[in-house]
Parts: C-alpha cells; structure tokens; sequence
C-alpha cells in the first residue's frame, strides 16, 4: 500500500513538472511537446491502428530474432562452458564482442541479406545473442554441481543430461541474462526500424520526426518503453521470482 | 597375497586340525582373496588431487574395503579425511588415480544405476515435484509412465510421504525432503545405497526418526548400504561394521565390528559404550586435522574423556 502511494506521489510529481513547464511556455511546442499534444497523438495513434500494427510487426520481428538468439546462444554458452579450450579463447572474444553495439552490423548485414527482414532480424540477433550466451556459459558455472553428480548419478547422460537436469537447473542462473539480451534485442531492433523503413515501432517514430512533430515522437517513445516495462515486469520479473522462490535461491533483485 | 589371507591358508593346512576345520579356513580364505564374493571390493585404491599451487595432495591413500551385500558399513573419519571423496568413487562420479573397484566382482566404469549416491543436501530437483523426482531414474531408463508412477507411489508410502506425491521441493521440511531423497534412490532398484551424511543437517529428533526408518527400509529391502558420517554414535547405532578412516591421507585405520542386537537407540548405553571405543581413536586423528588446521598458531587439543 505504502509501496503504491510512493509510486503514485513519483509519477504524480514528475507529471506535475512536465505539465508547469508546457504550461509556462518556456519553448515553442515543436521543441518541447505538451502532454495533451501527446496524448492527442497516442489517442489518434491507436484508433486508426498504426499502433497497433506497429506494435504487431516489432514485436514479431523480436520475438523471432530474441527465439534464434537463445537457442543458438543456449548452444554456444554450453559449449564454451563445457570446454576449458573453448573457455579460453572465445570466452574474451564474446565479451568483447557485446561491447560492440549491434548496429554497428548494419552495412555488413544489408550488404549480405539485402535491405530486408532478415538485415534487421540480423541485427536483433547479434544485439542479443551474446548476452544469452554468456548467461548460459555463467550460468553453467554458477549452477550448484550436486544436479549434475545427482542426474549422472541416476543414471542421464549425453543429451537427457542435459535437457532434463543441466538446463531446468541452470534456469535460474541464467534467467537475468536471458532478460538483458532481451533488453539488447528490442533496442537493436528499434534501432533498426529506424535505419529501415518497413512498418515497426522505429519506422514510426522516424515518420514523425520527418513530418517535425515531436508529440508523436514522444508518444512512440512512450509505447516502446511501455511496452519494455511489460515485458520486463511481467515475463522476465515474474518468472525469476518463481524460480528463484521454488529453487530455494534468495532473491536477488 | 595379504598376511590376513596367508594366515587363513596357513591354518587351513595346519596338520591335525580337523576337516571341518580346514574346510571353513579354506572357504574364508576364498572370501578374503576373491573380491567377487563382496558386493563392494575396494583394494588399493589411491587418489590425488592437483591443488590451485600445482601441487599434488594425496587425498585417498590405499584404501582397502569389501563390502558384503547386504551388509550395513558406516565410515567415519575427521572432516577432510576422504570419506564424501570414496563414496564419490564407487558412484563412479570421479575415478581413483589407482587402484580397483569392483562391484558383484566387475570394475566400476563411470556410474551406474546399481549405486546410487544421497548426498548431504539431498540433490533433490527443485523444477520437479516430490513424486517425478521419485520417478527420474526410472525415466531416463525409459519406464512407461503408468508403471513409474505406481513404483514411485510404493516407494513414497516406504518413506510415509504419499500425500505430498504432488508437493514441489521447496514446499518440504528438510527431513521430508531426505526421505524423499532415500525413496527416489531406492526407486532405481540399486544394489548399494551410498549415503553421504545424510542427516547431518537435520535436528535431532528427524534424525533419530529416520535413522528408525532407515534401518526398517534397510532391513526390508535387504539392501548393502555405505553411510558416511562424522557422528560416531550415528555410526555405532546403524552399522554392521564401522571403518575409521585417517585424516589426509584418509587410510583405513580400524575396524569394529557392531554386533549389538537391533533395533538399537542412539541412546542406548551399549551404543554409548561402543562409540566411545570408536571415538578414542577417532581423536586421535581429530587432533591431528585441528593441528594441521592451526599449524600456525595455537594447537587445541581435544582430551580424551572430553565429551562428544
């Protein structure tokens, strides 16, 4: 209850400040939207559906990228977890690697799929691919090892090991990665969009930046981050509260 | 050849003893050579470990050990003694640097369904609930569901836990959650239960409640069980046989038979009697692991007649 009213007091407050400065007029609208210009455009955003289908389109283009991106990244994590050879070498290469922003393999991507879905699926991937595989390289490593002793010792091994007791008992600990490269994966595609015009939250964002009206900028900036804080809360947050409560692991965030 | 056997031999063709006597010498000698006739056969069986520094530390120094089936051995040694270590190596999750292992007389390759290892914290599978986790040995040697669950059922209400088939792990007090560890390893049907201190987590009346329970489960399923502990009263009122190891390198150091009448009770006065026969020699080796422990500053030292 406390919790809510803080949170009401917050976003009341920061509201309140946004509304005396469109009110004092300090700067002309196109410089500084108004929240009644904004939720003018969100209002008129999502009756005639470009939102909507905005949202649509984005939202599968990630979900089909972040998809690859863990299980490929699931596969690479293992295998540089489970090899001291791999371990080494390409362990400094992928941290290295995720500090690389992802679109930066733009041009490369057009120039080898073309100015299509699967530049920008490209990208997305990239973008997410190395924090799932890191997650899953630590993940292995932080994973208490009496699952494994107590599966090998009842008898799985080989590929059984690993779907029925390594993966279910690395969840957990790999879970917060699994939510950073999601992170990764709906800013590289945005990103994107906005390099790419095909529909998609980023196309319309640069739409209204061609046409100078900052409100609907604005207003798609808020549906994306909206729509990261549903994710956010009720996917990742949800299941790493689940897990870590059955696991018996102390909450950490 | 080992001076026990060559004793036996020896005795065995003594001139003037009598046949049946020759007889009996001879079939001990048999059981003492042949590591075929012991469910368990340990002999020669070193480990070493490489430390962070390059260094070689021997944990496990020819350890020597048979086993018979159905035979009820508990091990008990100070702590960094070797003795979760042995376990381990007849589970075949780690493999001795020498020396064999045989089970029914075959070596010991990686593990096996016939071992089955309880850990101190129970290794139970939080994703699972308490009756799949009963299941999962049975699953992975592809068992048909219906008949996993009937088994998984029966071993459950062995451990008097059927109504919480459906509970999840975390949802169980830490004596339930053993028990279900014992169920899901006796489901699997091995020869040999490996139970690596098992109860030391558990307060005292759990513990004395299901050291009950193990000895009736041990007794109905006839069962070879190797129960490694710390706790030399543990030791005395469960075993057939208790083995002292040393502290590092763990060696056997001594064995006493247990021939007190079951059931026995913690508390009976001929547990106390026999563990404090156990444990005199036991602190020998504790005061060595505390001086290897405080090697640089002061050397506690526990007297013999101090209490437990």
């Amino acid at each position: 209850m406390k919790r809510t009213l803080r949170y009401f007091v917050f976003y009341g407050l920061l509201f309140g400040v946004w509304i005396l400065l469109a009110k004092l007029k300090i700067w002309p609208p196109y410089l500084f939207p108004t929240p009644w210009g904004v939720a003018e455009e969100l209002r008129g955003g999502f009756t005639d559906h470009t939102y909507w289908i905005a949202i649509a389109v984005s939202m599968k283009r990630v979900l089909i990228g972040y998809l690859i991106s863990v299980v490929l990244g699931m596969i690479l994590g293992l295998g540089v977890s489970s090899s001291k050879f791999l371990e080494e070498t390409m362990g400094g290469l992928l941290v290295s690697l995720q500090s690389l922003p992802s679109i930066c393999w733009w041009p490369l991507a057009l120039l080898w799929f073309g100015l299509s879905q699967n530049a920008i699926l490209f990208v997305v991937i990239m973008g997410s691919l190395l924090s799932v595989t890191l997650a899953m390289d630590d993940g292995r490593k932080q994973m208490p090892k009496i699952f494994g002793q107590a599966g090998r010792n009842l008898g799985a091994k080989g590929f059984k090991l690993f779907w029925y007791v390594l993966l279910p008992a690395s969840l957990p600990f790999i879970v917060s990665g699994l939510k950073q490269g999601w992170a990764f994966a709906w800013r590289s595609l945005i990103t994107a969009e906005m390099l790419y015009m095909s529909l998609g939250l980023g196309q319309v964002l640069m739409m209204a930046r061609d046409f100078n009206n900052m409100s609907a900028v604005v207003a798609v900036m808020l549906v994306i981050i909206a729509l990261g804080f549903v994710v956010d809360r009720f996917v990742f947050k949800a299941t790493e509260r689940h897990l870590q409560h059955k696991w018996g692991v102390a909450a950490t965030s | 050849m080992s001076t026990n056997a060559q004793r036996i031999i020896a005795e065995a063709f003594t001139p003037g003893s009598g046949k049946s006597v020759k007889l009996a010498a001879l079939e001990r000698a048999f059981r003492v050579l042949s590591p075929a006739t012991a469910k368990l056969a340990l002999s020669e069986v070193c480990l070493t470990y490489r430390t962070e520094g390059g260094q070689r530390l021997l944990a496990l120094d020819r350890i020597d050990l048979q086993v018979r089936a159905g035979e009820f051995l508990c091990v008990v040694g100070p702590s960094g003694c070797g003795k979760s270590t042995l376990l381990h190596l007849v589970a075949g999750l780690q493999s001795p640097t020498s020396g064999r292992i045989l089970v029914d007389g075959q070596p010991v390759d990686g593990p096996g369904t016939d071992r089955i290892l309880i850990f101190q914290e129970h290794g139970l599978f939080p994703w699972l609930t308490a009756g799949e986790n009963v299941e999962f040995g049975m699953k992975m040697k592809g068992i048909p569901k219906a008949e996993r669950r009937e088994k998984a059922r029966h071993y459950l209400r062995l451990v008097h836990l059927t109504k919480f088939e459906n509970s999840y792990i975390h949802q169980l007090s830490g004596g339930m959650r053993q028990r279900i560890a014992i169920a899901r390893a006796l489901a699997t049907e091995p020869d040999v239960l490996l139970m690596d201190e098992p109860f030391a987590a558990l307060d005292a009346q759990t513990r004395d409640l299901l050291h009950d329970e193990l000895e009736r489960i041990w007794s109905d399923t006839g069962r070879t069980i190797v129960f490694v502990t710390h706790n030399v009263r543990e030791a005395v009122r469960l075993g057939d046989r208790v083995v002292l190891l040393t502290f590092r390198p763990g060696r056997v150091k001594s064995e006493f038979p247990v021939t007190l009448p079951r059931p026995r009770h913690l508390e009976d006065p001929d547990v106390a009697a026999a563990a404090r026969h156990v444990l005199d020699e036991l602190r020998e080796e504790i005061n060595r692991s505390l001086e290897a422990e405080y090697s640089t500053g002061v050397k506690p030292r526990i007297e013999p007649g101090a209490s437990e």
